[in-house]
């Protein structure tokens, strides 16, 4: 298999780049625009989710009927999704419809933000919130993420409130796209099988126009250094949830895929440490770690459901494997079964043109390198063992920030 | 284009492999169903399916349960276990050099698993979390009840069972479960991806050439009934589900039942997400699909909208499921074709849903379709057939259920 990288910027600085695979069976592109949660301002909290869902709505060359009728007629996957850093438009279709997906996707990238358009959305919003409220570990995350940062908008909730949704102003989501969707801050990634000159072509024609403004400078994540204990009220779960957020490598720092190892082995669902203590023997539902890297700041989460009345037997458990793995490290045989398991999982992956897509997409805009997945591999096999403890020892898993929910069944 | 026809070979005791090659990838995918699904429990041990399959997991031939794990994790297998109301099933995919290895493995648990006494009370207490774990998912609590409404108590089992039925279940229930159900006769293997099909077959033949039938499995009746349940809790929204007979997979009329169902709910031009999302901005999620056991088939529908919109979206969802029998316009049958033949397509870069596709086209149908056959079938369709299935066969003994705040008005 043959890959081949190219990439081109164009004069308004929006970026290009792609992976190309003349043997692919699909072409898929997506549109990455660095903004998110964390460039909202306080009175915009739900803002660029919302705006996510208006950029399907129609353009001044198309209806929203028209948008999502072409969308279909391409015959390919569309989605977006919205985080606290990026917000990302995507499809994968059959390499014959290229052009029609470049001019889709660019177009869309303009929307028209009609005012009958904003109201109607806004419901939907406010049902995905509620939607979202119905599931008892979610309000959790949020209320975790908020407390973590402590006011810094890297901890906003990317859906809103119902009010914040309820009191937007399609004004101030004009305001916030000219300032945002500028395309300086913007990277069209493409892979699989595609004609690269062709998409420049057509991208300089439909995107070369773009304004551009200046951009105010990313705030530094701030993080408070106190342990918070929070207890949510979720009076109808059945369940108790507990999440607690610690530090973590960023997306900056090099030892993110030391650490990324080390939380497989001690909280993979499939067979860590936390499983055989807590999941293989029936006393938890869930228990799991993992790890979210942003650009200035990382996390790791520690998840846990189980009965209420086991809550805290159960949260020792937690800490006492968490101890003794801080204190005497990984094991031969689990370094090089967590190896061999995500390097599995990345050659596995990179079989679609869309996960690739995604995976240059992420390192060009957030660190500017293009990198192949024989280089991703390289990245998990070179990790030391004297790495993984220097990394242990530099985030030895605790946490600052934990929320536990308060269920029906009080403990007995 | 060109599609290679499924290889195919029946084993003397009844194990069924079936074989896709793709040898454009690097990874290969196996799908082992066995006759071992919920179905088969007896009712004051519901659960038992599950249970078994749990317990399978926890050591076979040479193996401890932890040696099970490590073999596969460096194997690099991506691996699933479930529980249908027919099979128990487990898949994997992996990178292709590894697939003679993973089947060798899954040939011991199946065959020879140790079902350890000691470690029944961990895996009972497995069973028990993931059954009250469950409570917390609504739509999930709904799509149960629908199910059994539809299919009946047998076919629409919940394959998570009961909590009586969990704490009943003993030493003797599982290793009596586990030989009559972990056989042969009725199980079917199949592999996808990068792999030679000769020595794929003598290597399974070698690794299950003691494997010794049981009986046959014989078919259960739907005896599903049409009505109206709500199940009252305090959540922000409803969940809303509809459902109703449809014919089955395998059925002559099931691509024309299949498009319409299409036109009401693939993709974002779809009828339901345009005139209940779009429109009216009623709900975020609303879809309906198809499904299909060997004894029947159905059509379900969920929406979830907050509980004060709940009325108006069962009102405008029973009003759009009826409104396909007005017609349907040439260019939304078209879209859907461009859809189906894309996702065909598509499907040739995943060995993971190849693999479970050909073993579900051989249960319900007996034979494997190939992509060109499903392909040419489709390109026939004509939006007058899909109009004059919908006719034949309107939406009707409609089973509804609702969870949420408060009761709605069904007609």
């Amino acid at each position: 298999m043959t890959l081949e990288f190219k990439q081109h910027t164009l004069a308004n600085g929006l970026q290009i780049i792609a992976e190309i695979n003349p043997a692919g069976y699909t072409a898929a592109f997506g549109f990455f625009v660095r903004t998110g949660a964390r460039d909202e301002r306080p009175e915009e909290l739900g803002l660029s989710h919302f705006l996510e869902h208006m950029v399907f709505k129609g353009t001044s060359r198309r209806t929203a009927a028209d948008v999502n009728r072409e969308l279909d007629e391409l015959g390919g996957q569309a989605n977006a999704y919205t985080s606290e850093e990026q917000t990302v438009y995507y499809t994968t279709v059959l390499p014959k419809y290229q052009d029609r997906a470049i001019d889709l996707l660019c177009d869309i990238m303009r929307p028209a933000l009609r005012d009958d358009d904003f109201q109607t959305e806004r419901q939907v919003i406010l049902e995905e919130i509620a939607k979202y409220d119905d599931q008892p570990p979610f309000g959790a995350f949020e209320r975790s993420m908020e407390t973590y940062f402590a006011g810094h908008p890297l901890g906003g909730r990317v859906l809103g409130t119902p009010e914040s949704i309820g009191q937007m102003t399609s004004t101030a989501m004009r305001g916030y796209f000219d300032r945002r969707y500028d395309p300086k801050n913007m990277l069209l990634s493409v892979a699989g099988c595609v004609d690269f000159d062709e998409v420049v072509r057509q991208v300089e024609s439909l995107a070369g126009d773009w304004p551009t403004v200046e951009s105010a400078a990313m705030t530094p994540a701030t993080t408070t250094d106190e342990q918070t204990k929070i207890d949510l009220k979720v009076p109808d779960s059945s369940q108790t949830y507990v999440i607690r957020v610690g530090a973590a490598p960023s997306i900056a720092n090099d030892d993110r895929f030391a650490m990324r190892m080390l939380v497989s082995m001690m909280g993979e669902e499939g067979g860590s440490r936390l499983f055989w203590d807590l999941i293989d023997t029936g006393r938890a539902d869930v228990a799991t770690m993992w790890t979210q890297e942003f650009q200035d700041a990382g996390l790791l989460f520690t998840y846990l459901s189980c009965a209420p009345e086991d809550v805290d037997a159960n949260l020792k458990l937690v800490d006492g494997a968490i101890e003794v793995f801080v204190k005497n490290g990984p094991t031969d045989d689990e370094i090089e079964q967590a190896k061999n398991r995500m390097c599995a999982g990345l050659i596995l992956s990179s079989e679609r043109p869309s996960n690739r897509m995604f995976s240059i997409g992420n390192a060009w805009q957030l660190r500017g390198v293009y990198e192949t997945l024989d280089h991703q591999l390289q990245r998990y096999r070179s990790v030391s063992d004297s790495d993984l403890r220097r990394v242990l020892a530099e985030f030895p898993m605790h946490y600052r920030t934990e929320v536990r929910t308060v269920s029906k069944s009080p403990a007995t | 284009m060109p599609y290679e026809t499924t290889l195919h070979h029946t084993f003397d005791n009844g194990l069924v492999l079936l074989g896709d090659k793709m040898p454009w990838l690097r990874s290969a995918a196996f799908a082992f169903m066995l006759p071992a699904g919920c179905r088969f429990e007896s009712p004051d041990r519901l659960g038992l399916a599950g249970f078994v399959n749990e317990m399978i997991q926890r050591g076979a031939g040479n193996h401890s349960s932890r040696d099970l794990v490590a073999i596969q994790d460096n194997l690099g297998l991506d691996r699933s276990s479930s529980i249908s109301t027919a099979h128990g099933s487990f898949g994997g995919s992996m990178p292709a050099e590894s697939l003679p290895d993973a089947l060798t493995l899954y040939a011991d648990m199946v065959m020879r698993p140790h079902l350890p006494g000691d470690q029944i009370e961990d895996a009972r207490l497995m069973c028990l979390q993931e059954l009250q774990a469950a409570e917390d998912d609504l739509p999930q609590t709904m799509m149960n009840r629908l199910k059994q409404m539809h299919y009946g108590d047998v076919l629409g089992r919940n394959s998570l069972g009961d909590e009586a039925g969990l704490m009943a279940i003993d030493a003797a229930d599982i290793r009596s479960f586990y030989q009559r159900r972990y056989q042969p006769c009725g199980a079917m293997l199949s592999v996808a991806g990068n792999f030679d099909w000769d020595v794929v077959r003598s290597h399974v033949e070698t690794l299950f050439a003691d494997w010794k039938p049981g009986d046959p499995i014989s078919e259960e009746p739907v005896v599903g009934t049409a009505g109206y349940e709500h199940i009252e809790h305090p959540s922000q929204q409803t969940h809303l589900g509809i459902a109703f007979p449809a014919v089955r997979y395998g059925d002559p009329d099931y691509y024309p039942m299949r498009a319409a169902i299409g036109v009401l709910s693939d993709g974002m031009s779809s009828r339901l997400f345009t005139r209940v999302r779009e429109e009216r901005g009623l709900c975020y999620t609303i879809s309906a699909g198809c499904h299909s056991m060997r004894e029947g088939g159905g059509v379900f529908c969920y929406a979830g909208t907050t509980a004060e919109r709940a009325q108006e979206t069962l009102d405008v969802t029973l009003q759009e499921l009826q409104g396909i029998a007005d017609g349907i316009e040439e260019s939304e049958l078209e879209r859907l074709k461009v859809r189906i033949q894309s996702s065909l397509i598509m499907e040739q870069e995943s060995s993971a849903s190849r693999a479970s596709a050909i073993v579900s086209d051989w249960y319900l149908l007996g034979r494997v379709q190939s992509r060109d056959e499903l392909q040419k079938k489709i390109d026939a369709l004509t939006t007058a057939d899909l109009v004059d299935y919908w006719k034949r066969n309107p939406p009707k003994d409609l089973r509804i259920v609702t969870v949420g705040p408060e009761p709605l008005k069904v007609p």
